[in-house]
This record gives C-alpha cells, sequence and structure tokens, in this order.
C-alpha cells in the first residue's frame, strides 16, 4: 500500500478535504446520498460520475509524463472514439462496438509513440498533431452533427449502475487497479521512471526505453478511448466538436496536482486520479454555489494555485521563515 | 473538318442554344462559413433547396472558417460577373475593401445570419439575421402564458461566456419575464451550448434544489443543453414535461424526438431559411429596383408539443443538423 499512496500524498488528501469541506458550506445537502432507482443520488456521486473522463485520462497521462514526454491528443482521441462508438452502436453489437473504438485508440497511440519513441519528436510537437487532426477526423465520422444511438448496452456504460455505484465509476476504478497491478506489481513502473529520470542513462543500462516510451503513449491512448466511448455512451451521442475539448488540459492539471512533475521520474497512479478527483471536487462546488459563471475559471483558477502551493517545497520553506518572524516578534 | 473542329463548332453551338434559356435565371454567389455547427450543415442545404424551387444557380464556396477564404470567394464572385452575393461573415471587421469592390462592380452584397461592423452599412444591400433579444422574448412569453398566475422557480442553462447570443437570449427572456413577479429564475449557470455541461449543471440544478422539487421550468440558450438536461432530469427520476417544463431556442431535430416523448414543452426556431428571404429581395431589386429596409428579420417561430413535432423532426432530419 505505501507504494501505492506515499506520504507525499497528504498535501493532495488535505486538498481535498478543504475543499469538500468547502462544497459542504456552499451547498448544505453536499454529502446527501439516497437510492434512486437501484442507484446511488447525491453531488459525491456526481463527483465520482463527472470526474471520470478526466480520471481515465489521468491514469494514461501520469505514465507519460512520468518518461517526461506530454499527450495533447487525449481530447482529440476521446471525440474519435466517441464518434466511432457511437456510428456504430444500433447496427453492432457492444463487443464490436468497443473493440472498434479501443482499436483506434489503440492506432492514436502507436501513432503518437511511433513520431516520439522512433522518430524523436518533441512529445509536445508530436502529439499536437493528433490534437489538431483528431477532432477533424472525428467530424469526418460524424459528417459534423452529433451522432445519436439508442443501443441499451452503450447508454448502459455511461448511465447504468452496479451495486449502486454509476458503471463508468466502476470502469475507472477497474482501470486504476489493472494499471497499478500491471506498473507497480512488476518492475515496469521502475522502468518507465528510470526512462523518465534519464533516457540515456537507462538505455546505456539495457532499458529498452524506446519500448517503454511507446507503450505509456498506447496505453495513454487506450484510456482516452474508453474515456471518449464512456463520454459519448453519458449523452448518447457523439459531438465532435466538444466531447474532450480542453479536458488533455485538466488531465495534465490532475497528474501535475497528483505531485508527479512534468520533468519525468517519479509517479503516482492513485494520487493523480486524486488530482482529477479535487478538480472534479471543485468543479461541482462551484456548479452548486449558485455564483455566476463568469466567476467559473476564476474560482477554478485561485484554487488549483493553493493546491499547488501547498505542494511546493519554497512555499513551504517561506511559510516557516514568516512563522519565525513572527515569533520572534512577539 | 477534323473531329477536333466539328467538336469545337457543336459545342460552340451548344452554349449559343443553351444561352437563352438561362436568360432571366439569377446567377448568386454564396459565401458560407464553413461546417462549424449542425445549424450551418441547415442552413447551406435548405438555401440548396431554396434555390433550386426559385431556379436560381446558387454557387457556394465553403469558407472553412477563414475570412481570407470568404474574401478571395468574393473576388472570384466578382470576376465572375454574379448577379448577388450573399455572404455568412465569419468575423465582423475587415470586409470594407472588397464590399467596395462589390460595390464597384455594382454587385449587390446581401449579409445572411450575421452582421458586420457598422462602418460598413453602405457597403450592402441588407441584412437577414434573426433577433436573439427576440428569440429570448418569445420563450419567456410562452413560459409566463402557460404557467399563468402560479409561483415558478426557474433554473436557466446559459451559452458560452462571452458569446453575444448568450448575452442576447438572456436579456430577451429577462426582460419577458421581468413582467411576472411569480416568475423567478433562481439558478443560472453556463452549459457552454454543448450536452455533456448542460447534463452536467443541470444535475447539480437538481441537487441544489432539493431533488428538483422547487424547479418548476428550464430554461436553455439552446436545444443540445435541453437534451443533456432532460437526460439528467429522467436520471433523477423526474418527468421533464410535466414535472418540470422546457423551453429553449433553436429547434433542432432532437429537441422535436423529445418532445414526441413528451419529454419536452417548447422550442423557439432559429430558422436555417435565411437564403429564401435574401432571394427574394435580391430579384425584387434586379427586376423592380426596389431597395430593401436594411434589416430583415427572420420569423422566430414558437413551437410546442402541440404543433406536430414528429413533423417538424420528418422535416428537418436530413438537412445535417
Amino acid at each position: 500500500m505505501t507504494a501505492l499512496l506515499p506520504r507525499r500524498g497528504l498535501a493532495q488528501i488535505l486538498a481535498l478535504i478543504v475543499i469538500l469541506a468547502v462544497d459542504r458550506v456552499v451547498s448544505p445537502q453536499f454529502f446527501d446520498l439516497r437510492l434512486q432507482d437501484g442507484r446511488l443520488f447525491g453531488s459525491l456521486i456526481d463527483v465520482l460520475n463527472r470526474g471520470t473522463p478526466v480520471a481515465l485520462l489521468s491514469l494514461g497521462m501520469v505514465l507519460v509524463i512520468a518518461t517526461r514526454g506530454i499527450d495533447l491528443s487525449v481530447g482529440a482521441v476521446m471525440a474519435i472514439c466517441g464518434a466511432i462508438a457511437a456510428s456504430l452502436a444500433d447496427s453492432h453489437g457492444l463487443p464490436i462496438v468497443l473493440a472498434a473504438a479501443l482499436g483506434a485508440g489503440l492506432v492514436c497511440g502507436l501513432w503518437n509513440g511511433f513520431l516520439v519513441a522512433v522518430l524523436g519528436m518533441q512529445p509536445i510537437v508530436g502529439t499536437l498533431i493528433l490534437m489538431v487532426a483528431g477532432r477533424g477526423i472525428a467530424q469526418l465520422i460524424t459528417e459534423g452533427r452529433i451522432v445519436t444511438f439508442s443501443s441499451p448496452d452503450l447508454v448502459w456504460l455511461g448511465n447504468g449502475s452496479v451495486l449502486g455505484l454509476p458503471v463508468p465509476v466502476v470502469i475507472a476504478l477497474g482501470m486504476l487497479i489493472i494499471t497499478g497491478a500491471v506498473v507497480r506489481g512488476s518492475a515496469l513502473g521502475l522502468l518507465i521512471e528510470a526512462t523518465g529520470g534519464n533516457a540515456r542513462a537507462s538505455e546505456l543500462a539495457g532499458v529498452g526505453t524506446r519500448a517503454m516510451i511507446l507503450a505509456v503513449y498506447v496505453w495513454c491512448s487506450v484510456c482516452a478511448a474508453l474515456a471518449g466511448v464512456i463520454a459519448a455512451a453519458d449523452i448518447m451521442g457523439a459531438d465532435a466538436n466538444n466531447a474532450g475539448l480542453w479536458l488533455e488540459l485538466d488531465a495534465i492539471l490532475a497528474v501535475v496536482i497528483g505531485g508527479t512533475s512534468l520533468f519525468g521520474g517519479r509517479f503516482s497512479l492513485v494520487l493523480a486520479v486524486l488530482g482529477a478527483l479535487i478538480i472534479q471536487t471543485m468543479n461541482t462546488g462551484i456548479l452548486l454555489s449558485g455564483y455566476p459563471p463568469e466567476f467559473n475559471l476564476l474560482v477554478k483558477a485561485v484554487v488549483v494555485l493553493a493546491v499547488l502551493l501547498l505542494q511546493s517545497p519554497k512555499f513551504s520553506g517561506l511559510a516557516g521563515i514568516a512563522a519565525r518572524l513572527r515569533r520572534t516578534k512577539a | 473538318m477534323t473531329p477536333k473542329a466539328l467538336f469545337a463548332a457543336s459545342a460552340m453551338a451548344a452554349l449559343l442554344l443553351a444561352l437563352p434559356a438561362s436568360a432571366g435565371q439569377l446567377t448568386i454567389g454564396f459565401s458560407q462559413i464553413g461546417s462549424e455547427s449542425g445549424w450551418r450543415a441547415a442552413e447551406t442545404s435548405v438555401s440548396k433547396q431554396e434555390a433550386s424551387k426559385r431556379k436560381v444557380n446558387l454557387k457556394i464556396a465553403d469558407a472553412q472558417q477563414k475570412q481570407e477564404n470568404q474574401i478571395k470567394a468574393i473576388r472570384s464572385f466578382i470576376a465572375q460577373n454574379v448577379d448577388a452575393i450573399f455572404l455568412a461573415p465569419v468575423v465582423s471587421t475587415g470586409w470594407d475593401s472588397v464590399l467596395k469592390e462589390a460595390k464597384e462592380a455594382k454587385i449587390p452584397v446581401v449579409l445572411l445570419d450575421r452582421d458586420i461592423d457598422p462602418s460598413g452599412k453602405d457597403l450592402y444591400l441588407t441584412a437577414v439575421t434573426s433577433d436573439s433579444v427576440h428569440e429570448g422574448a418569445v420563450a419567456g412569453d410562452w413560459l409566463a402564458k402557460t404557467v399563468g398566475d402560479k409561483a415558478c422557480n426557474i433554473v436557466e442553462l446559459q451559452g458560452t461566456v462571452g458569446a453575444s447570443v448568450a448575452a442576447n437570449r438572456k436579456k430577451g427572456f429577462d426582460t419577458a419575464i421581468a413582467k411576472h413577479p411569480n416568475l423567478k429564475v433562481v439558478r443560472s449557470q453556463t452549459g457552454d451550448f454543448t450536452r455533456a455541461k448542460g447534463k452536467e449543471v443541470m444535475e447539480s440544478f437538481i441537487k441544489a434544489e432539493g431533488g428538483g422539487k422547487n424547479i418548476c421550468a428550464v430554461y436553455a440558450h439552446n436545444d443540445d443543453m435541453m437534451v443533456g438536461a432532460i437526460q439528467a432530469m429522467k436520471e433523477a427520476g423526474l418527468k421533464p414535461g410535466k414535472d418540470i417544463l422546457t423551453v429553449s431556442i433553436d429547434a433542432v431535430p432532437d429537441i422535436f424526438k423529445a418532445m414526441v416523448a413528451g419529454e419536452a414543452n417548447a422550442t423557439v426556431e432559429l430558422t436555417p431559411n435565411m437564403a429564401g428571404p435574401a432571394f427574394d429581395v435580391v430579384a425584387a431589386f434586379k427586376e423592380k429596383g426596389t431597395v430593401p429596409p436594411k434589416w430583415i428579420q427572420t420569423e422566430s417561430r414558437l413551437l410546442t408539443a402541440a404543433d406536430n413535432p414528429q413533423k417538424e423532426y420528418d422535416s428537418k432530419k436530413g438537412l445535417g443538423y
């Protein structure tokens, strides 16, 4: 357990508790839960459910960032895979729909990985290509309209429930466990961290850095594909113009809030997902607060700044000095 | 005669024969923004339908959301000496020089759907646009009439913050309900004009307003957000259209689907037929020299569940929304 949740998670847990407390203040019914048609119903469930896409994205993103890379294309990959799933949903069974959407995600990941690992492109530029082109591809698939479907199987993926929990939340939890088991149950996580820490040294030490980089981009796109399918299932339609729009930035933010450095190396899956939940707890709180929407982005920026300051060693150093000064004065 | 010369001669003859037939037929160039939304696609297909109805030769240039492409298209229409140019401007400024060129070539320009910077008023014949303040007012009036004297708490799903359409639709609605003290907007939040955000915001409204029991009506600045909100209401065990009234704007096909299912009450149409009135003013201007007013406001039809939503759905679903 200590491997999954190191001591450095304290700042994130603290931040989440503070934001939850603030949510409770702005919205007294925040912690209310009841059963509605066999599923739990309440703001906390909304946080988990709405946080799922970014949580899934951050699961892949954190591995990419650990190799000192970045993947800007995840929002566009969501749009492509959601569009594919929605176009096939009414004519094919769920296994085929999922295979096609996740397969497309795999191809997107191979493309990104090829550009970065084989051609040696800068990750930010390499993945920018698919970020721009991907949305166009998604629009080509949907012909610029919102493709709706009524297939109950796919709708269940977005709106169904398992033991009272929304299906997307269960999927995200499953993905966290799978990813955690694979990278921390083997040496893979260590090799990824080594690649990000010092690619050349790792290469000389016998780590297949190219394979590592290719693998993380593929996994990142597969996670994005799943997020895209869930987003489409949620609204029973694929909206190529808006699905996953700007979510790559939220995913990067979640990873950073989770304490993983953009310079690669040490990473934590659980904390990245926690970062996604922190973002969503704040978003839901803003929606519940009833403040005019003009404040949304401002509030978000201030909270993110506060959370990041909380983690900054220099800032806590400064706070310590200030406290000492005050003590000497008194 | 060589076969080549024979071909040239017969082609020439065909051309001469064809000419009288096309005399009197208007040729109009239409610089369309591109396919930014379903409504835009519907506007393009309706323009084609209206053109073939009137036997107008319509040339559409897709600008892919770029002003320089629109300027190029207008210049090429001038070079082809078309009878009139339709322009759906992607931005409001920067049209002066190209519209002056059209004016010098004596080709009238009609703006569709959007206006340009006021400095260019003498550079175009007329603008055919919808009044988004009026759209909001139609929605507000319908709600006031439907609710009557009952107290009614309204939640509002706004469009993208900063978009002029969102601000106007809010203003029109607020003005309309201001006359009725029993109607009150209790919550207002942006849903960015999208289904996903509309659903998420509605979920939070329901939680914040006692599980939806305190909400009497939802007003959404577009139908897509309302489609999302309807899903959120259903998942919360509420009955949209019955427990909670719905009114939104745009009249896209999917809102009629919801109306057929009894889950939506009313929508205000943003008509995709901007070209129809424009064809008529151009024809009148060309034949009789009638100068139209500078602004032609399109009709903002109110469509409710009583207006045969199935028929509306069928007539709109093939338009590319």
